[in-house]
């Protein structure tokens, strides 16, 4: 109960935020908080009073699992810090890469693979997996 | 006729007596959840309903063991006849494999060379060095990959 008390702010922030399907569960002394954001900011609002809470998450007492909806056809910017985006033939970095996706150019959304891969169209027609993190869905 | 007058009296001091020992409904609900706070495993808020002394318990709980507990302590409580739990277990969190969190891992590390990182039951472990502009980042995609617990051990500069 320790941990919810401490967390507070950010899952009631969450409840304002209108995340979907949220739940906080503590489990082995960690506080597990997972759910979907309506938008971007709403997650990166979350995540700056979860930084405010506990600065630079070194108490490694929260795994916050929040990903924002997109579904499929959903249009994405490719928010890398100024290189160009990896499209790969599979989900992993193993995988070959087929094309590239520059940066800030615009992708469409074609499938989600897990919360880390998106399958993904480029402006130039080509198919291939991206990895989320450099994807900001608008 | 003296006796049974005695005795009449007798029993109606005896009913007075039982009425007025008899907690009412809103006083046992009161003990319920006091005994119900001295729970430290439940998960969530707790909700009680007593009547005619049967009390309804409402809420989540972490597990059987916590579900039985709070049950054994609203019977405890005083006035209360019967316990109705309605409690629920709350789903466990569900947790990535070693070899998925590896493999997530390294990907996620990929394009930041200078952050070590390991995972061993569960545990995702990061050392070596980062710059605060991309701590954020980094632990969002670390936060999807559902481990158990991110220890983050990363020089910041």
């Amino acid at each position: 109960m320790a941990l919810q008390e401490k967390y507070k702010e950010l899952t009631d922030a969450a409840t304002a935020a209108g995340i979907s399907n949220l739940q906080v569960r503590e489990q082995d002394n960690v506080l597990h908080i997972d759910g979907e954001a309506p938008t971007g900011e709403a997650k990166d609002k979350l995540w700056d009073i979860y930084n405010k809470i506990d600065p630079d998450f070194r108490a490694g007492d929260v795994v916050m699992n929040i990903n924002v909806a997109a579904g499929t056809g959903t249009k994405a910017k490719v928010t890398t810090d100024s290189s160009n985006l990896n499209i790969r033939k599979g989900p992993g970095t193993d995988q070959p890469v087929v094309a590239k996706a520059s940066h800030n150019s615009t992708v469409t959304l074609l499938s989600k693979t897990n919360d880390q891969w998106w399958l993904v169209k480029t402006e130039d027609g080509e198919e291939g997996y991206a990895y989320a993190e450099y994807l900001s869905p608008q | 006729m003296k006796i049974s007058k005695i005795l009449f009296s007798m029993l109606l001091m005896s009913t007075l007596f039982f009425i007025g020992c008899t907690p009412k409904d809103s006083d046992i609900k009161a003990a319920v959840e006091e005994k119900l706070k001295t729970n430290p495993e439940m998960t969530g808020a707790m909700t009680v309903s007593v009547t005619d002394g049967v009390a309804t318990i409402n809420g989540e709980c972490k597990d059987n063991a916590c579900r039985a507990k709070c049950e054994e302590l609203a019977k405890s409580a005083k006035g209360v006849k019967s316990v109705v739990n309605n409690c629920v277990v709350a789903a466990p969190v569900q947790t990535s494999t070693d070899d998925a969190l590896t493999t997530g891992v390294e990907d996620a590390t990929k394009d930041h060379p200078t952050v070590k990182a390991s995972v061993n039951d569960g545990v995702v472990t990061l050392t070596g060095e980062i710059k605060r502009a991309q701590l954020e980042k980094l632990m969002m995609t670390l936060n999807t990959l559902k481990p158990k617990k991110i220890e983050n051990q990363l020089t910041i500069k």
